[in-house]
């Protein structure tokens, strides 16, 4: 029953791509409907009517795509209630396909951990499914035809959710690389400009290298057992220097997926590129199946981690989670900005996944299951809140027709609702109390403080500074996203585009993001919910829960005990609505204190400008100045003088470039390399007919010298 | 009984707020050799604020308007974690001493977010730097606190200082190390000398004060409150945490009345320190205050790493 939803989630994703494919069918399809009326008279009055006025000229594409996406939304349903089931039964259930080659069935798997993913993924889709009729209307369809874009999200859909399902090391990769590719072509979908293309293909060199590096981490498992299926592998005993070869591959594959610095690179491109419902199912989701690869490839298939593994995942999410917020602060373009944020907070929960690791390989499977629930937590929160944002910098695109944030400005008044769905996201992705944001921010801090526990002097020495560490990037993320959303939303319009937006009309496009936001709150005050949830799929997967302190009850979140820490969201909402409610109502009762409206104060000299107000990189300026180290920042400043002597200026002109450090220092001397190396390849390639059959008859003879 | 005692102690917060910032401006008056206003001044302020008409600009959003209540409420609601004359009560349960914090980042957010809303190159040059300073100044609290949590092994502000107290008089050098970090970045969150000075107004070198230029009547009055408010709570922390002897820990009512002298005693002269800095020491620039945020920062490291390693129970 259950794996039937699951299917059903996968099989309703492909055919709501295929059925994209009908696009420019309209003509077949009207045929085939008349010749069906013809030879049966007397079928369905209601259907036939339904029928004829969706295949009219004008009503077909609108219908197709309200079709298409009412399949996604489904098949994101079923996901949803295949994942809970699946959590709430504490089930695993296994099962064969026999797609494939003949003597290698695909094995599924559908256990607590997939169930959770499932349900992450199947909200997102739910979310965008709601919100893709509305976006996708504005493409051309002769420029961007809507059949590429349904098809390979579809694709993509079933891909991750196929990955989630698989349970052997064939089945796992083509699931992968089906995911990869479709969303390769996602993200190439305007590829009319060549920054595009360019991206584009970035990403799917990195897809590439990284799959590369997945299926090197599955052979060396696989060299130590008998078979590809995940049962062998999981039975496989190999000693610690190949465990850690295969982790190192395994680390760097998903990690390359995921966006942990420095293979973080591709996301910055690829995410602005792509059509914002695509980059919120990218950087919401796609960033969480590599996260499910890398629990499974580590937790379940290795088996017994070791902490060296944590401290090395512990070290590089701290580098991420800083160096992505850092990076995402100094960017005008507000997607490229998201996507940097993304790459912080895989670090945060790569951050907490190590801190388990650590746990876990000292014997402390309690406080292991303390991390790996603050890192799963996250992993939710982060979908949700970083998909609200991408929904709503798509209706700020969408509306205003900029994504630089530096030429907005007062959409609050003009985009009332947008203003306060993204404003929740911003507050959660903050981490700020009462927001799903923060409770997982506070789990994590929780088993950073465990460390007394240990016995390893230097471990105890470092996670501390990572705490502190993980302090800095949320601070950071707060004074990057008050930048982000005061810019966007408050002052007054810095351009004449977003002079001119208004609020937009659709309800599905409101709706998807307004859903979302729901959730962040609702998850913000009841994190019991998942919280229950994430302990079935760490009693699975770690044999260990966290303890049930039921003498708190459900109100409360106490982690370890009651004593140590404990934190109750709906009693703090209470207080806070009380303290409001009270201050609100007392000064507001004098209703000759009513507020009055008047001119912006201006210090008597008038005329106050736009221009005047604090733009992306002033606000940021002491930020650069303070981690002047971390960027590669490339300011000009240029004068035009004139009038005698030129002494007066007439004009000042600002530049400011700002680079990541790994493309001079890690990528181009590797690309470098690899052009060296093509030359050197390149010199055996004459062009001669002569010489390359002189290399066939060559290898000819030595494979029979090495045959013989 | 608990939830009542609970309820008095943040409305005693909400109360004595002015009047340690009217002491705190007493002994500066006095020790300045100038005529100090009374120690009430603070109250009529308030209560004079809140009886005139805002003036909001035309380019205020909703925002603008919401934001004091928010911040106001969410200091409160910081307040009520702080144990100020009692221990053990229930609100220190329902959220640590992390949710404290949180609140604070809570508040902070509006504030930053308030002063963009108008659209005037003072809101965002403070809104800029107050967001810098604090981002630097956060984590440097959070390594203090985390030393005293670890000693405690609790987050519970309550639980911790029970600890402390339980402990007696030990010499602690995490102790020492994080109480000065503390005091450093308790001036630079609640915008002292030599990181921001609350009485100026105009200036290019201001933070707080460019952040709320627009606001005027019953907003600003809440505004200031908080500010007031904020001030009072870093000085419990310090003063509870680092010396809670005093604080009560039954609750009768003379216990509370002896734990609430106790309090003010070790705030007033907590303030006399604070006047005598704020009158020898001058603001420093903008562009040093990372290096005395970062200071408070190494200050709190090193408190967690001599816990971690020299006092920690193996």
């Amino acid at each position: 029953m259950i794996l039937t939803l699951a299917y059903g989630a996968v099989l309703l994703s492909f055919t709501s791509g295929l059925l994209a494919l009908m696009m420019n069918q309209r003509q077949n399809l009207l045929e085939l409907s008349q010749y069906w009326f013809k030879k049966f008279p007397d079928s369905s009055q209601f259907g036939r009517s339904v029928l004829e006025k969706n295949l009219k000229e004008r009503r077909y594409p609108h219908a197709l795509r309200q079709a298409v996406f009412v399949l996604l939304g489904l098949s994101g349903v079923f996901a949803v209630l295949a994942g809970l089931s699946v959590l709430i039964s504490e089930g695993v259930l296994t099962d064969q396909l026999g797609f494939g080659l003949p003597w290698l069935p695909w094995h599924v798997r559908f256990d607590g951990l997939s169930g959770f993913f499932f349900l992450i993924i199947g909200i997102a889709v739910c979310a965008v499914s709601l919100y893709g009729p509305g976006y996708v209307s504005s493409y051309k369809e002769n420029e961007h035809p809507f059949a590429v874009l349904g098809l390979f999200t579809g694709l993509f859909v079933a891909g991750m959710l196929l990955v989630l399902l698989a349970d052997d090391a064939f089945f796992f990769m083509i699931a992968w690389e089906l995911m990869s590719v479709a969303s390769y072509f996602l993200v190439a979908f305007q590829h009319e400009n060549s920054a595009n293309r360019r991206a584009a293909f970035l990403y799917l060199l990195m897809a590439e290298v990284g799959a590369l590096a997945i299926i090197l981490g599955f052979g060396v498992l696989a060299s130590f057992s008998d078979g590809f299926t995940f049962d062998a592998l999981r039975e496989s005993r190999l000693s610690v220097t190949w465990a850690s070869i295969a982790f190192m591959l395994a680390l760097l594959g998903f990690g390359m997926k995921a966006g942990i610095v420095p293979v973080h690179v591709w996301l910055p491109e690829a995410h602005p590129v792509a059509p914002s419902h695509i980059s919120a199912l990218m950087s919401g989701v796609m960033l969480k199946v590599a996260l499910y690869g890398l629990i499974r490839f580590c937790f379940d298939l290795l088996g017994d981690v070791h902490w060296q593994w944590g401290v090395v995942l512990l070290i590089l999410g701290t580098l991420s989670a800083l160096g992505g917020i850092l990076y995402a602060m100094m960017q005008p373009n507000l997607k490229r900005l998201l996507a940097y944020s993304s790459v912080e907070n895989i670090g945060i929960i790569f951050m907490v996944l190590g801190l388990s690791m650590i746990f876990m390989a000292n014997g402390h499977p309690q406080l292991a299951a303390l991390g790996f629930l603050a890192a799963l937590f996250h992993a939710f929160n982060h979908a949700l809140f970083k998909n609200l944002l991408f929904l709503g910098a798509g209706i700020i695109h969408h509306q205003t027709h900029e994504l630089n944030i530096d030429l907005m400005g007062g959409l609050i008044k003009k985009m009332p609702q947008t203003s306060k769905l993204f404003l929740v996201g911003c507050m959660s992705i903050s981490a700020l109390p009462l927001f799903n944001g923060f409770v997982s921010e506070w789990l994590a801090f929780q088993t950073a403080l465990q460390v007394d526990v240990l016995d390893n002097g230097v471990l105890r020495s470092l996670i501390p500074v990572a705490a502190a560490a993980l302090a800095l990037t949320a601070a950071l993320a707060a004074a990057c996203f008050v930048k982000v959303f005061g810019l966007i939303f408050l002052g007054q319009s810095r351009s004449r585009n977003s002079q001119k937006a208004r609020e937009v009309h659709d309800k599905g496009m409101l709706a998807g993001p307004a859903l979302l936001a729901g959730l962040c709150f609702f998850i913000g005050i009841f994190p019991g919910v998942i919280i229950y949830l994430i302990n079935n799929v760490s009693g699975q997967l770690l044999g260990q829960t966290l303890p049930n302190d039921t003498a708190s009850g459900w109100l409360w979140l106490a982690p370890v005990t009651a004593e140590q820490a404990s934190y109750s969201a709906p009693l703090v909402l209470i207080g806070a609505l009380i303290a409001a409610g009270i201050c609100y109502w007392y000064l507001r009762r004098n209703p000759l204190t009513i507020m009055r409206r008047a001119e912006t104060w201006d210090c008597g000299f008038g005329g106050l400008t736009p221009r005047m107000q604090y733009t992306s990189s002033a606000f940021t300026m002491p930020f650069r100045r303070i981690f002047a180290k971390v960027w590669i920042i490339d300011e000009q400043i240029n004068k035009d003088m004139q009038g005698a002597m030129d002494q007066d200026v007439a004009a000042v002109h600002y530049q400011l470039h700002i680079q990541d450090h790994s493309w001079p220092r890690l990528y181009q001397p590797m690309a470098k390399g690899v052009n060296n190396l093509a030359k050197q390849v390149g010199r055996i390639q004459t062009g001669n007919i002569r010489t390359y059959l002189g290399y066939s008859f060559a290898t000819l003879i030595v494979l029979l010298w090495v045959i013989s | 009984m608990n939830w009542l005692i609970a309820i008095l102690q943040t409305t005693l917060f909400v109360v004595l707020a002015p009047l340690l910032a009217g002491w705190v401006k007493w002994c500066k008056c006095y020790l300045q050799n100038r005529k100090a206003p009374s120690l009430l001044q603070p109250y009529r302020d308030l209560i004079k604020l809140t009886h005139k008409q805002p003036v909001v600009s035309e380019q205020a959003s909703w925002l603008f308007v919401t934001a004091p209540y928010i911040i106001f409420s969410a200091t409160v609601l910081a307040a009520s974690v702080v144990p100020l004359i009692a221990v053990d009560l229930p609100t220190t349960a329902s959220a640590d001493v992390i949710v404290m914090v949180g609140f604070f980042a809570f508040a902070r957010f509006f504030l930053a977010l308030a002063g963009m809303d108008i659209g005037t190159a003072f809101g965002g040059m403070g809104s800029s730097r107050e967001m810098t300073i604090s981002s630097l100044a956060e984590p440097a609290m959070l390594m203090a606190i985390f030393t005293l949590t670890m000693t405690a092994s609790t987050t519970n502000l309550s639980g911790a200082i029970a600890h402390v107290l339980n402990d007696g008089l030990v010499l602690r050098p995490s102790f020492v190390f994080a109480l000065f970090a503390l005091i450093l970045v308790a001036i630079a969150e609640t915008g002292r000398v030599p990181v921001d000075n609350p009485a100026t107004h105009l200036e290019l070198t201001m933070i707080h004060e460019a952040m709320i230029l627009e606001y005027s009547g019953r907003h600003l009055a809440l505004i200031e409150w908080a500010s007031q408010l904020k001030l009072l709570l870093y000085g419990v922390l310090i003063a509870n945490i680092f010396f809670p002897w005093g604080i009560a820990e039954t609750f009768t009512a003379k216990a509370l009345g002896y734990g609430l002298l106790a309090i003010m005693g070790k705030l007033a002269l907590l303030a006399i320190f604070m006047a005598i800095t704020e009158t020898l020491v001058a603001k420093m620039r903008l562009f040093r205050v990372q290096e005395y945020l970062s200071f408070a920062y190494l200050l709190g490291l090193l408190g967690m790493l001599s816990h971690i390693i020299l006092e920690a129970s193996r």
